[in-house]
């Protein structure tokens, strides 16, 4: 029996009954995740032992039917929602509980479990999805139920729909490039259309067109401006789950394409272009971190910084055993920038909801009132950083491998200095928590489940750097880069 | 110049007219309409150039068109409700000039 419709089914049967029966909707949402936990297991195991798994939904054939498709990338963004989606549920069982009696918004509170069970089935549908169209509703998906959610914090409205507004507007320049890839080849699967594509000028019009609503959509400098509102001002486990997965999930889509049906028309001006706005935004979200604030703005802005890393992959993209190395690498500070910068937001929102606000200025006194949380935020920071032994580390080594490997070293300076500033930001962070309160401020003391959900994901972060092994042999699975031995490197 | 071709034409068209719209117009309602209109063009160029392929058409762009339509319905909807929010947070249906 084949597992992988599973994955969206569950969550999507969640949401409804959660929606229905609001008395149980934790009991529902908590069986749904154990549920997807050994889904993706099991999923993985198999992907593991016998490669890709394909399906095609429903028995019709490809262009009409449903094709789901799961290699070693697909397993690993799935085990990363799943390990999110515990975290962050575990979480959110006290943090909305808490705020119900604060908020004067009292119905809005009690909309989060059934919309985000919503989320979590189109984050599995637009990992497991194997045609470019479905790809497509399950951004909207992702991108709507993303919205609601935002909008469960009143002052974020704004920023919510904006997100809307910039979401819809990638979505259509998206849809419009699919029209056009279809109408030229009549098929929208990706491996179809990686076999029947050509250099026409029109492919060239749809991918400019898929590209830049993607573009949009992953935030990168220089249209990441919606990001940092939305991030810092929506509730924390609304801002763990956006930064770690849906941003994440537009830079799947993008990578998804750009390995395979865009290869034939990737030229080397864009990607020098792709690079240099990725080391952009690593220094441009870095300096704006370095200055915000609040530690909300300043972890938004980090994500903004982090998310400029995984444009470096595109330098490398035509040159041998460069591309595998980065193409490893960027993988890795995905993942362990999704696990850290979870935990990192959950940590904010411990620190929001024991102060009352999260001034930098005012986090005296965290070491003595929070020491879960503030160990929590320093392996965050370690991951930011890029120290060994973080997955951050692995990712970001094997990124300057690259560049050395490539003889294109102006990147490793980039790498350094990304680094350097993260590390800047990070202490600006820890030398105020660390500071001794002498004043006994009153603090509301978050419950210890959520102090060590958001280091649990921390701790998730460091442990990819350490157990890497299995895991990348898992990545190798069915990818378009799986030739060079990366444990031959590793020595 | 045959007819699914200047249809398509067409559909750029409306599709640039919703861009320029969503740009420009301040008003919350008028980004959606404009949105939509957008909209409204590219499954125009998806409907012109099914017709364009054989003597009869490819339902199959048909079918994303239905599926593109139910998307921007909801999007329409969640849109509406946080425009009357807006409102009646900030006094008028504008997205305020800094979201911090």
């Amino acid at each position: 029996m084949n597992f992988l419709p599973l994955l969206i089914l569950i969550p999507l049967t969640g949401a409804f009954l959660s929606f229905l029966l609001p008395r149980y909707e934790k009991f529902i949402s908590l069986t749904v995740i154990t549920f997807l936990a050994f889904i993706t297991l099991y999923l993985g195991n198999i992907v593991f032992h016998n490669g890709p798994i394909k399906l095609v939904a429903g028995g019709w054939s490809i262009p009409l039917g449903i094709g789901l498709y799961a290699d070693g990338l697909t397993i690993l963004m799935l085990s990363l929602t799943c390990t999110v989606a515990i975290a962050v549920s575990i979480y959110a069982l006290f943090y909305f509980d808490s705020h119900k009696q604060t908020s004067d918004n009292k119905d809005i509170t009690k909309s989060w479990w059934p919309v985000w069970m919503l989320l979590l089935s189109a984050l599995n549908a637009l990992f497991v999805a194997a045609d470019a169209f479905n790809l497509y509703v399950t951004l909207e998906l992702m991108g709507l139920s993303a919205v609601a959610l935002i909008a469960l914090e009143k002052k974020a409205i704004a920023a919510a729909l904006r997100y809307l507004f910039i979401g819809l507007l990638g979505s259509m320049f998206y849809l419009f490039g699919i029209g056009l890839l279809y109408a030229l080849f009549g098929t929208v699967d990706i491996i179809e259309l990686t076999h029947k594509i050509q250099s026409t000028p029109t492919t060239l019009v749809s991918m400019v067109l898929i590209t830049g609503g993607l573009l949009l959509k992953t935030a990168l400098f220089p249209v990441h401006f919606w990001l940092p509102p939305a991030h810092a001002n929506a509730p924390a486990p609304v801002s763990a789950v956006l930064s770690a997965l849906v941003v994440k999930a537009a830079f799947y889509t993008l990578l998804r394409l750009w390995l395979g049906p865009f290869e034939l028309l990737v030229s080397d001006l864009v990607i020098q272009l792709l690079g240099i706005l990725g080391a952009s935004a690593i220094l441009w979200g870095s300096f704006q971190a370095l200055f915000a604030q609040r530690l909300k703005l300043v972890i938004a802005y980090s994500t903004v910084a982090q998310l400029g890393y995984l444009f470096l992959f595109f330098p490398f993209y035509h040159i041998e055993n460069a591309n595998t190395i980065a193409w490893y690498g960027i993988i890795w500070i995905a993942l362990s920038h999704g696990l850290a910068k979870a935990g990192l937001f959950l940590a904010a929102g411990n620190i929001l909801h024991a102060y009352g606000h999260d001034n930098i200025h005012g986090l005296k006194g965290t070491s003595q009132y929070l020491p879960i949380t503030l160990f929590a935020i320093g392996l965050a920071c370690i991951n930011l950083m890029g120290l060994p032994p973080s997955g951050a580390f692995l990712g970001k080594w094997l990124l300057l491998n690259a560049a050395f490997v490539s003889g294109q070293w102006w990147w490793a300076i980039i790498l350094l200095l990304g680094g350097v500033l993260a590390a800047a930001y990070s202490f600006r962070i820890l030398l105020f928590a660390f500071q001794n309160d002498d004043n006994n401020i009153r603090i509301h003391k978050p419950h210890g489940l959520m102090q060590w959900s958001a280091l649990g994901l921390t701790i998730g972060a460091v442990l990819l750097g350490i157990f890497s092994d299995h895991l990348l042999i898992l990545l190798s699975s069915g990818a378009k880069f799986g030739g060079l031995n990366l444990t031959e490197i590793l020595r | 110049m045959n007819l699914p071709f200047f249809y398509a034409c067409f559909g750029i068209l409306i599709f640039l007219i919703g861009l320029i719209g969503l740009t420009l117009q301040p008003h919350i309602l008028k980004k959606l309409i404009s949105l939509n209109i957008m909209g409204s063009g590219i499954f125009l160029v998806f409907v012109a150039l099914a017709k364009r392929a054989g003597l009869s058409a490819d339902p199959i762009p048909h079918a994303m068109v239905l599926t593109g339509l139910v998307v921007s319905v909801s999007a329409t909807a969640l849109g509406i409700i946080l425009a009357i929010r807006v409102k009646q947070l900030y006094g008028k249906a504008e997205l305020p000039e800094d979201g911090r």
